[in-house]
């Protein structure tokens, strides 16, 4: 009789482990349970989210592959699979490791289906930067990445740094990979055709991260818990192999289907191959090659040690399979077979330790949620915009800005990370977008990480429908078509009312408007028990965005290139504060609604963008994002380090309050320098689309001059703006 | 005329190095495994940017150690062509093909960036192409590119015009502020005395196309084109 604290503690309730008796018919097997567990986990089963994540579009202007490891679009003979997955806690208990197997992870999710790994993206958010804790979880994760990510020869090429007290005690990994795969080249996670070997390839197994998923990631955090032991160590010299060898292996054409071993290790890859392929396994646990020795089969079964993959290859080809992991070094052995029967029999050293359909496991209990506004909402709402007083030195505001840590240049973290490796990064980190050449073709693709989880504690449905209206807007500044969605939903307890109504609200807002860009969400993950003793994270539903660009010579970048040119505003600047960074720092609040949001107008604004670009007529584009037209300005100007450019700005409509002008956080709105020639075009353009179109200044000059209401508002030397921003973040993580 | 480029487990340069010389040279270039024993036929070696092994001990420390390696010091007493790129030139240090040896760099942390490196001899298989002291713009990418050679040493390496470029400013300055790494005497990449080994940490594949945003590296491997041409 397995005693109630047993299941409790590996996180079942009573009814699902009643429902596992109904399933057996029996008591479960020690190994049962833990089988059970580790898959019907929030992280592995989706029971809280799966009735909402049904909602989200699966069809998009490009035709989707949805329903594996990771998911990706078809665009004329290539396949390109993306996803992103979270790594929080594991990064919040042992920084460096945690990133690092957050990143290993995310890149296996890709070579499993066939793909190269050509890109990483991470989104990272940390409690506030003066924490000493803080600090030293920053520098832990930043160095996993770089650690994991150089080495195993995949650029790192963008991603998203943001700071909030409410990230303390939980920060958030959430790491993106891409990879580009010929059509028929692409793998399936699946177990077919009885008799077919089961080979386990990679890593040996051992103790670490045995209940990762279920302990680690499907609980809140308590204080003074000691979780090390369940955070895995990663090697990314065997994952370098591994993928070298795995895509070597599938070439032979003699692989049915792969699955890596990531969550819940043997038993996810086991029991969801064999479920998908509405198959049974039989298993010898006794040939899975070990780092230890005395393991009991249910922690063989749980284990999450890295690098590990499971193949299901066609019988007597088993030889040339072996042959090409054991040239890199790996080890590959057939711990079993397919079966017709959709049972998954596990068997240690000849003793059959569990015997489930593997349906079941695959079939995670699925809940209905009880939700409810949070009661603080109504007056965290409220602003009362005369109550701001308006700055007198709009010159400090605008350097305050720049140095916050969350509008600063992020090179002092990218510079550690190696973008270029592959030789295909053709846009460098620090542009809105980062751009990849499709080798061997004409095409390029853009991608982007976004989300401003502040504007998602504020209103969770406008929240999350601006983060993927930036990233499609992101993308259209580097003259990409937005393409396609993965999500990583970063979420609190989704037991309690209020969180789950954020995350409701934040599906409901990622579905509309993907509906709306025609962009299918092709793969994703939830993370939900975000929580430390300060409560709840922001909701933050990471959009990371692909977009397309046919012409790679049609590409932008965000900072001004030539004096003398003029510069555009396309959108409307509105009187609004509510949720800015200039609210939040120089105010002290984080108050309001998220900004107000149309999506014909972000269309408008976005498709006179992407026409522009290609018709050749832009010298530069950049979206207004955090720190609002002045801060965009003063990065059209500085960001190229090798040529910064002063701008004169004196056209502005000036009806609204300054500050709300110049830092505000109204969207839909991107800033474009051209040839004088080109205004005229780029204004017909605007017409077209009904974008709002001015014409509000000059490049040229070695400062950013802003005019508003006849006075120099600001009147800053481009040094002391690059100073400010390009410094802050490492003089602030040194000191 | 035929390159070769040699495939470490965890080499992560060597495809690039291939497109280069394939795609972008239009030259024939083969893959050679680490295990691979046979050189003959190849005319350049070239040792690819990576971490071998994981580099978990010393770079390059355990990659000397792989069999294609002996046939690479018969290789290069022949003569023969070899350049090593990065983790190539850790390699080519640790097999003592080039004197000296890496330090981690001086800040501690990896660096991924555009530097500018000065030609300081462009009397060599590797540079013929270039000016005198022409400045090239091209990308580093590493963790321990701080070069480090005994006084004696230098003076040799001077003595022989062994040092091919030196870290400097776009203008051409070779100051301690445009040191990236803390690389003794903003040295970028030596040769052997005989002139036929070049190591160089930035990596001169990533900057052989303009959309990449430099072209700069690519008369390397023009240059090594040429002087094979013309023997």
């Amino acid at each position: 009789m397995i005693k109630p604290e047993v299941y409790r503690s590996l996180g079942l309730t009573d009814n699902e482990y009643k429902k596992i008796i109904e399933i057996l018919r029996r008591e479960p097997l020690p190994t049962e349970l833990a089988m059970f567990s580790v898959e019907w986990s929030e992280h592995c089963g989706y029971p809280s989210s799966r009735n909402l994540l049904k909602l989200l579009p699966k069809t998009g202007k490009y035709p989707a592959l949805i329903g594996e490891d990771a998911g990706g679009i078809i665009v004329d003979d290539f396949a390109i699979v993306f996803k992103m997955e979270s790594h929080n806690h594991p990064s919040q208990v042992e920084p460096k490791q945690g990133a690092a197997t957050g990143v290993g992870g995310i890149i296996r999710d890709i070579f499993t289906a066939g793909a190269r790994p050509i890109a990483l993206l991470d989104s990272l958010r940390f409690g506030t930067i003066s924490s000493p804790y803080n600090k030293y979880i920053l520098k832990g994760v930043v160095d996993g990445i770089q650690f994991y990510g150089n080495c195993v020869g995949v650029p790192t090429v963008g991603g998203e740094v943001y700071f909030d007290a409410s990230y303390s005690g939980n920060c958030l990994v959430n790491a993106m990979c891409i990879g580009i795969a010929k059509k028929a080249r692409l793998a399936r996670a699946r177990a077919r055709g009885a008799g077919n070997s089961i080979i386990y390839a990679g890593a040996s197994t051992g103790r670490d991260g045995i209940g990762g998923c279920s302990v680690l990631a499907s609980n809140d955090f308590k204080e003074g818990e000691e979780k090390r032991p369940t955070v895995q160590i990663g090697d990314p010299f065997t994952e370098k192999c591994l993928i070298e060898a795995t895509l070597e292996a599938l070439e032979t054409g003699y692989v049915i289907g792969i699955k890596d071993m990531g969550a819940a290790g043997l038993t996810c890859s086991t029991s969801e191959m064999a479920s998908a392929g509405n198959s049974g396994m039989d298993i010898e646990l006794g040939r899975v090659p070990r780092k230890e020795t005395d393991m009991q089969p249910w922690e063989v079964m749980m284990s999450e040690s890295q690098e590990r993959m499971l193949l299901c290859v066609k019988k007597g080809k088993e030889k040339e399979i072996k042959r090409i992991f054991t040239k890199w070094g790996l080890n590959a052995v057939v711990i079993g077979k397919v079966t017709t029967d959709g049972i998954l029999r596990i068997k240690d050293n000849g003793k059959l330790v569990a015997k489930i359909d593997a349906h079941s496991l695959t079939n995670a209990p699925s809940y209905e949620m009880p939700y409810k506004k949070p009661d603080y909402l109504e007056e965290l709402n409220y602003l009362d915009i005369d109550r701001i007083v308006e700055p007198e030195d709009y010159n400090n505001v605008l350097l305050r800005l720049l140095s916050s840590p969350n509008i600063s240049s992020k090179e002092w973290i990218y510079g550690q990370y190696d973008h270029m490796v592959q030789t295909s990064t053709i846009v460098l980190p620090g542009s809105d977008a980062a751009v990849l050449r499709l080798k061997g073709t004409n095409k390029a693709i853009a991608v982007t990480t976004d989300c401003n989880s502040r504007y998602c504690y504020l209103n969770p449905y406008r929240g999350a429908q601006i983060a993927v209206a930036e990233a499609a807007r992101n993308l259209a500044c580097s003259g990409a078509k937005a393409a396609a969605v993965t999500d990583c939903l970063n979420f609190g307890n989704p037991k309690k009312p209020d969180r789950f109504w954020q995350f409701r609200n934040c599906i409901m807002g990622i579905v509309d408007a993907c509906k709306f860009f025609k962009t299918a969400v092709v793969s994703g993950n939830v993370s939900f028990y975000n929580e430390s003793h300060r409560g709840a994270i922001y909701p933050t539903p990471t959009i990371g965005m692909i977009g397309i660009i046919d012409d790679a010579t049609r590409i932008c970048t965000q900072y001004f290139r030539k004096e003398e040119e003029a510069i555009i505003l396309l959108g409307i600047c509105r009187e609004e504060l509510g949720g800015s960074e200039y609210l939040k720092e120089i105010h002290g609040l984080t108050k309001g609604d998220a900004p107000y949001l149309n999506l014909d107008l972000e269309n408008a604004v976005q498709q006179t963008t992407l026409e522009a670009i290609r018709k050749g007529l832009v010298s530069s584009a950049h979206d207004c994002s955090e720190g609002g037209l002045a801060v965009a300005l003063a990065e059209s100007c500085i960001s190229n380090k090798e040529n910064m450019l002063g701008a004169v700005i004196d056209n502005l409509n000036c009806k609204i309050r300054l500050d709300a002008l110049l830092f505000g956080e109204s969207q839909s709105r991107v800033i474009l320098s051209c040839h004088d020639d080109s205004v005229e075009k780029i204004r017909n353009i605007a017409n077209k689309n009904k974008a709002p179109f001015r014409l509000i200044g000059r490049t040229g000059g070695k400062k950013l001059l802003i005019l508003a209401k006849r006075k120099e508002i600001i009147d800053l030397p481009l040094e002391a703006l690059s100073r400010e921003w390009r410094e802050s973040l490492k003089r602030q993580i040194r000191t | 005329m035929k390159f070769g480029v040699v495939v470490f487990p965890g080499s992560n340069c060597d495809q690039d190095c291939f497109y280069i010389v394939r795609d972008i040279l239009n030259k024939p270039i083969k893959y050679i495994w680490h295990r691979d024993t046979r050189l003959d036929g190849f005319d350049c070696i070239i040792l690819p940017g990576g971490f071998s092994y994981g580099d978990y001990l010393r770079t390059g420390a355990i990659a000397r150690f792989s069999p294609v390696m002996k046939s690479l010091y018969a290789f290069a007493n022949k003569g023969r062509i070899v350049i090593g790129i990065c983790n190539g030139f850790q390699i080519l240090l640790e097999a003592g093909l080039l004197p000296g040896a890496m330090l981690r760099n001086k800040d501690l942390h990896f660096i991924c960036k555009h530097a500018y490196i000065k030609t300081e001899n462009n009397n060599t298989v590797f540079t013929n192409l270039y000016v005198r002291n022409q400045i090239l713009k091209i990308p580093i990418a590493h963790n321990e590119g701080n070069y480090y050679i005994d006084e004696e040493g230098l003076v040799e390496l001077k003595i022989n015009e062994q040092i091919v470029f030196r870290y400097c400013s776009p203008e051409g300055k070779t100051s301690s502020e445009f040191n990236p790494n803390g690389a003794l005497e903003n040295i970028a990449g030596i040769m052997n005395k005989e002139g036929n080994v070049l190591g160089m940490m930035p990596h001169p594949e990533r900057s052989s196309e303009l959309e990449l945003g430099s072209k700069d590296g690519i008369l390397i491997f023009n240059s090594i084109v040429r002087w094979l041409e013309n023997i």
